[in-house]
């Protein structure tokens, strides 16, 4: 006998309770204990022992899941965050104090996190920093910044003093939804389905341009037992095309006959789970021929470059254009002038939670769970490939393991959607973490060349940005990072004369998308970096001439949009003067004893357009009373992390008149809850937060009239009544008697909010946004000379955020923006074929991240609902170029291809000092 | 064993990721099962046995003189603490990457392997048992028992350092392990200097070793001729020039940590 042995019935302790199982040879434990024992707590991001997201306790031992074979847990004991937060005090003060300090932002992590801290809290009650991030070291997150994770740790067990009063804007009150991502039971897109789904496997293509062919697929399917069906182009009922710009989609669900980028679907198999488990991929029949490949803007286009879209000449997909006034002309004029050429990397988004869902057939119609960012999006694309009517689909998206911009797009939906409408059973798929790096958005790489040009006094007298970004193979958000780049690469400065392109251009790499910024954080880099090359030319101080600079009220930005409030930069670029000077004299005293360590200070302002460039983009929100007096709030912008289903409610809430804990929330779900639009562009605190508001309004006002009473009014639901106090009268609405609507409410209310923006002409004059949100950074590094390693020791954020509707969530926000601009500024590079995993890519760990202050400055916006503006991208703008300044600052020289890695940091030494 | 193929696992911790999600069609060999193989002991007053099993986790609670304190220095910096608590240190040398963090300091304490297989035991020099990337003396019928380590002069002390762009959970760009004694008038008269992450396979500097012997600390020099094995390649973690260069400048730190160190458990010159 030649086969496989598998391993006897095994018996261990599983979170105190005794459990037998039988697994397969080299079955990986995480796999046992989520499938076999349905301990979903227990949660995969890499399958490599790289994020540390499976990390459960073997004895009490940390260990990683996925790299543990099953059959040693035999007679152990095992336990996984669910268990322990039930039975081990530690966990419980963990998971209170991970509440309190807002520790867990998407939660895809926190089952790790936690886990690890409690087999550090057995061994030390009362750990320093060192202790917990060696504890945690082997832990990833990426939203958090992990400075949260840390305070938290280090005060678990000490009760943090909780807001008082209603939980209105202003306050920070702990998320509204963390009690789930605490004790691990939040399901996100891998935990939703029945344990009998069929799986899914996509065959992608292994090279970066090449062309296939099937063999008999049909004998194929016969012969391998346990395959029910084998997808391919020829499936799809509809359009074998997708995009997020209609004018651009482009990328077919399965390549037809040629792979424009490694990783692209050809097609997909769906089987029984073990089948799946056992199939090997080698023995799929396509013949693959591959050809010459673009991988570089250089060489895509170069004259004999292949042409990747035959409608985009030249592999242009298209530009963005600003112009105001005579740029040239001003530069030439100009006091000083300063020139660089930039180039910033692939950057993967590296959510912990690769993508993943389930679909399934029911009363006919397609039900979709899915990990998204936009699931009116995805059901508006799936309506094409599938040629089904909206109403034939739902999505429900499941929690969020992080998204930053890459879950805005189709990955895994239409694979499920089709094999679910092909087999008519469920289907379940995660991708692997490979199969995420390689198949899914990035960030473009950018090659930037800009000049500037200031007069005697230190004023800007105008600018030119030439930008190119590599989009890869289809276009996904490329148009978008081409337009926002013109807009923003001025910084948020006053220039009278200013032109700026930016182009995408089609490579055979993965598409660029979307990824926190748009383009704008490589821009910042290019300008913020030559900022301080023409103050010190001038002889200004770096900080005093961005403050003499910025743009304020009533002043044009280069799209000639003119805010005659709520401009906010300066106020940004003030606070952070006391900072700037004493950390200036702090370092200069470290230098002047420093042997082989050289400190350094960075400053850079940034800015972000919130919502769509001058395209509408409204939100909904719906509210329901229901007879029983439980107020409804159906809250529909995807909370990725970042916190918007605690932030909608505290709005939605203050414009009711009622503490936000009387709110009960009803999630996204393209059934019942209206369109909030997608979680991108900043837009959910200012758009949905608008619709929150005028929806809160509308049913306060709509109660308030029922009885004719004063507008200042309090509101108070109770069993099946209202009660509404006017000074010293009281109302009371009785529930019970009024009817209910289709959805059982007796009270409701619906309002949409866009903003108002207007178009921009053909010299990207108009107005593009509503609002800007604004920030700047300062960053403290210290450089060792001789290794060219930098280590951040401190950083000040301050950020204008009109109004801080949870000033919890601010902190939150910066400190994640700050870690991937760090990570996006030192580390990352995404290189096709070469870094899909999470241990050649590398992301900041908890070691990486030094202490932030985060500095609120709240400058209303007239539009903002209760004054506030967008935050998620503002966050990581000013990162990357304040790190790089203050690179320069300690060793004077300036680093202008990112990463920058100790290597690349070294190199510009020896030709510093060569010079 | 030898009539089919068997995957070796202990600690998994590089068979997983090697394996992705391609299936396993054959037979695993969990050597944790066999408690023989585990432990970390004194088999002699003159030669320390860390067993095929032994986690990097188990060589950290150890109690070892000042010479493995670079080993231990190399334990705490394998992967994570997940890692270190499953991954194990024969496994680090089976698994033979040019950037094993267990393979300098274990070269610079002289380690054995002890293989055992159908034609009976065996054992290697470390140097030996590596061959290059991803390729050692084992048999295909062979597995490795354990590491023998001859105890080490008293007086020497050890350090080791690891270069990455991140702090945790990172593979080393390079690294660097001494071991360094002192005579009486304070002049280096052991001298063990490996390098890793430069070469195919880590390796010991013996030139740059012979040359220290009867210098004092602050008179170590390292020249070009020092490092002439070396042949570090770029790749996506640093180009070569840098390799080259940063690798003096990890030695000189590291034979400087090794001596403070010692100083500070005399009660030296710190007290």
């Amino acid at each position: 006998m030649d086969k496989q042995i598998s391993v006897d019935s095994i018996g261990f302790t599983l979170n105190g309770r005794a459990v037998e199982a039988q697994p397969v040879a080299g079955e990986r434990l995480s796999t046992l204990l989520r499938d076999a024992l349905d301990t979903r707590d227990v949660k995969v991001g890499c399958d490599a022992g790289d994020c540390g997201a499976c990390t459960v306790l073997v004895d009490g031992a940390p260990v990683c899941a996925c790299l543990m074979p099953a059959h040693q847990a035999a007679g152990r004991q095992v336990e996984t965050l669910a268990g322990l937060v039930t039975s081990d005090p530690d966990a419980a003060r963990l998971a209170r104090s991970f509440d309190a300090h807002g520790a867990a932002q998407c939660g895809i992590c926190t089952p790790g996190m936690l886990v690890s801290a409690v087999a550090l809290l057995r061994d030390t009650p009362q750990p320093d920093e060192a202790a917990i991030t060696n504890a945690l070291g082997g832990v990833l997150c990426r939203c958090t910044g992990y400075r949260k994770i840390i305070d938290a740790v280090a005060l678990a067990g000490t009760e943090a003093p909780q807001p008082e009063g209603d939980g209105h804007t202003g306050v920070p009150i702990p998320r509204v939804d963390a009690a789930a991502k605490l004790d691990g039971s939040e399901m996100f897109g891998d935990d939703v389905a029945p344990a009998e789904a069929l799986v899914l496997r996509v065959i992608r293509s292994p090279f970066h341009h090449a062309g296939f062919a099937f063999g008999d697929l049909d004998a194929w399917v016969q012969a391998t037992p346990g395959i029910e069906a084998v997808l391919t182009h020829r499936d799809i009922p509809g359009k074998n095309c997708f995009g997020v710009i209609p004018a651009f989609a482009d990328q077919p669900v399965f390549a037809e006959s040629i792979c424009r980028f490694r990783g692209e679907a050809v097609a997909a198999i769906v089987g029984q789970a073990d089948a799946i488990r056992d199939l090997d991929e080698a023995g799929f029949p396509v013949i693959w021929t591959e050809h010459r490949a673009a991988l570089t803007m250089a060489a895509a286009l170069s004259p004999d470059a292949v042409t990747l879209h035959q409608s985009r000449a030249g592999n242009v997909m298209c530009s963005g254009f600003v112009a105001r006034g005579d740029a040239e002309d001003a530069l030439a004029q100009s006091h000083v002038t300063v020139e660089g050429h930039f180039t910033t990397a692939f950057v993967e988004h590296a959510y912990i939670e690769p993508e993943a869902g389930f679909a399934e057939m029911r009363g006919g119609r397609l039900e979709l769970h899915v990990c998204t960012q936009a699931p009116i999006m995805n059901r508006d694309g799936l309506e094409e490939i599938l040629g089904l009517p909206a109403a034939a689909i739902r999505i429900l998206p499941t929690a969020v393991g992080g998204g930053f911009g890459s879950k805005l797009d189709l990955s895994v939906q239409p694979y499920l959607a089709l094999a679910a409408l092909k087999t008519g059973q469920p289907v379940r798929m995660a991708y692997s973490r490979s199969e995420s790096m390689m198949s899914t958005t990035k960030r473009h790489p950018a090659e930037i060349t800009m000049r500037i040009g200031a007069d005697a006094d230190g004023r800007l007298t105008g600018a030119a940005f030439d930008g190119r970004f590599n989009t890869g193979a289809y276009a996904s958000w490329g148009p978008t990072v081409a337009n926002r780049v013109p807009v923003h690469a001025s910084g948020p400065y006053l220039f009278p004369d200013y032109r700026a392109e930016a182009r995408g251009i089609h490579t055979h790499c993965p598409p660029s998308g979307a990824f926190r910024g748009f383009g704008v954080p490589q821009s910042a880099v290019a300008q913020e970096s030559l900022f301080d090359e023409l103050a010190d030319r001038l002889g200004h101080d770096r900080l005093e001439f961005r403050i003499l600079n910025a743009l304020e009220n009533g002043q044009p930005t280069v799209c000639g949009q003119v805010f005659d409030q709520g401009v906010g930069i300066r106020a940004c670029l003030e606070a952070l003067r006391e900072s700037w000077q004493t950390e200036r004299a702090a370092a200069a005293v470290v230098n002047a004893q420093a042997t082989g360590r050289m400190r350094g200070v960075g400053v850079a302002g940034g800015w972000y357009g919130c919502g769509n460039t001058s395209l509408p983009n409204p939100s909904t929100i719906k509210a329901g009373v229901r007879a029983d007096g439980q107020v409804v709030l159906h809250q529909g912008a995807m909370d990725i992390g970042q916190g918007s289903n605690t932030v909608i409610s505290q709005i939605f809430a203050q414009a009711l008149g009622v503490p936000v804990d009387t709110l009960a929330r009803i999630g996204a779900d393209t059934d019942v809850t209206p369109d909030a639009g997608k979680t991108s562009a900043s837009r959910q605190t200012f758009v949905t937060g608008n619709a929150a508001r005028l929806a809160g309004e509308a049913l306060r006002a709509q109660i308030l009239q029922m009885v004719n009473a004063a507008k200042t009014s309090e509101i108070h639901f109770g069993q099946g009544a209202i009660t509404v106090s006017d000074g010293a009268a009281a109302h009371r609405i009785d529930l019970a008697d009024m009817a209910e609507d289709g959805e059982g409410y007796v009270l409701g209310a619906q309002e949409t909010y866009d903003p108002p923006t207007r178009p921009m002409d053909e010299n990207g004059q108009g107005h593009p946004y509503a609002q800007f949100g604004y920030a700047a950074h300062l960053a403290v590094v210290e450089v060792d000379i001789a290794l060219g390693t930098v280590t951040p020791i401190r950083f000040v954020a301050a950020h204008d955020v009109g109004h801080a509707i949870n000033p919890a969530l601010v902190e939150g926000q910066v400190q994640g923006g700050i870690a991937q601009g760090l990570g996006m500024a030192l580390m990352e590079e995404y290189i096709p074929g070469r870094t899909e995993n999470l241990h050649d890519y590398l992301i900041p760990t908890i070691g990486d991240i030094p202490p932030i202050e985060t500095l609120i400055i709240e400058e209303p916006d007239a539009h903002g609902p209760f004054g506030a503006k967008g935050l998620g991208e503002h966050v990581l703008i000013p990162t990357a170029p304040a790190l790089l300044n203050a690179i320069r600052d300690a060793t004077g020289v300036q680093i202008t291809d990112l990463p920058a890695t100790p290597s690349r940091i070294r190199a510009k030494l020896r030709e510093h000092s060569d010079a | 064993m030898r009539s089919r193929r068997v995957a070796i696992v202990a600690g998994g911790t590089d068979f997983f990721p090697a394996q992705g999600r391609r299936p396993i069609h054959h037979d695993v060999l969990d050597l944790t099962r066999v408690t023989a193989l585990g432990g970390i002991a004194w088999t002699s007053p003159d030669s320390l046995r860390i067993g095929a099993t032994a986690t990097w986790t188990d060589v950290l609670r150890a109690d070892l003189p000042p010479a493995f304190d670079g080993l231990k220095a190399a334990a705490r910096e394998v992967g994570s603490v997940q890692i270190q608590n499953a991954g194990t240190v024969a496994g680090n040398l089976c698994n033979a990457s040019p950037a094993a963090d267990g393979v300098p300091p274990l070269l610079t304490l002289d380690a054995e392997v002890e293989l055992a297989g159908a034609e009976g035991p065996r054992r290697l020099a470390l140097s030996d048992f590596l061959k290059g990337p991803r390729q050692t003396a084992l048999h295909p019928d062979e597995i490795m028992v354990a590491l023998h380590i001859p105890r080490p002069p008293d007086h020497v002390t050890s350090a080791f350092g690891k270069l990455g762009a991140r702090r945790y959970l990172v593979i080393s760009i390079t690294m660097t392990a001494v071991v360094i004694g002192l005579d009486a008038a304070g002049r280096i008269d052991v001298a063990r200097i490996a390098v890793g992450a430069c070469s195919p396979v880590a390796q010991r500097l013996t030139d740059l070793e012979r040359d220290l012997i009867g210098v004092t600390p602050s008179e170590v020099t390292i020249t070009p001729r020092h490092l002439a094995s070396l042949a570090p390649i770029s790749d996506v973690r640093a180009d070569d020039v840098y390799r080259l260069e940063a690798v003096p400048a990890q030695i000189h730190r590291a034979i400087h940590r090794a001596i403070l160190r010692a100083s500070f458990r005399a009660g030296g010159d710190h007290g």
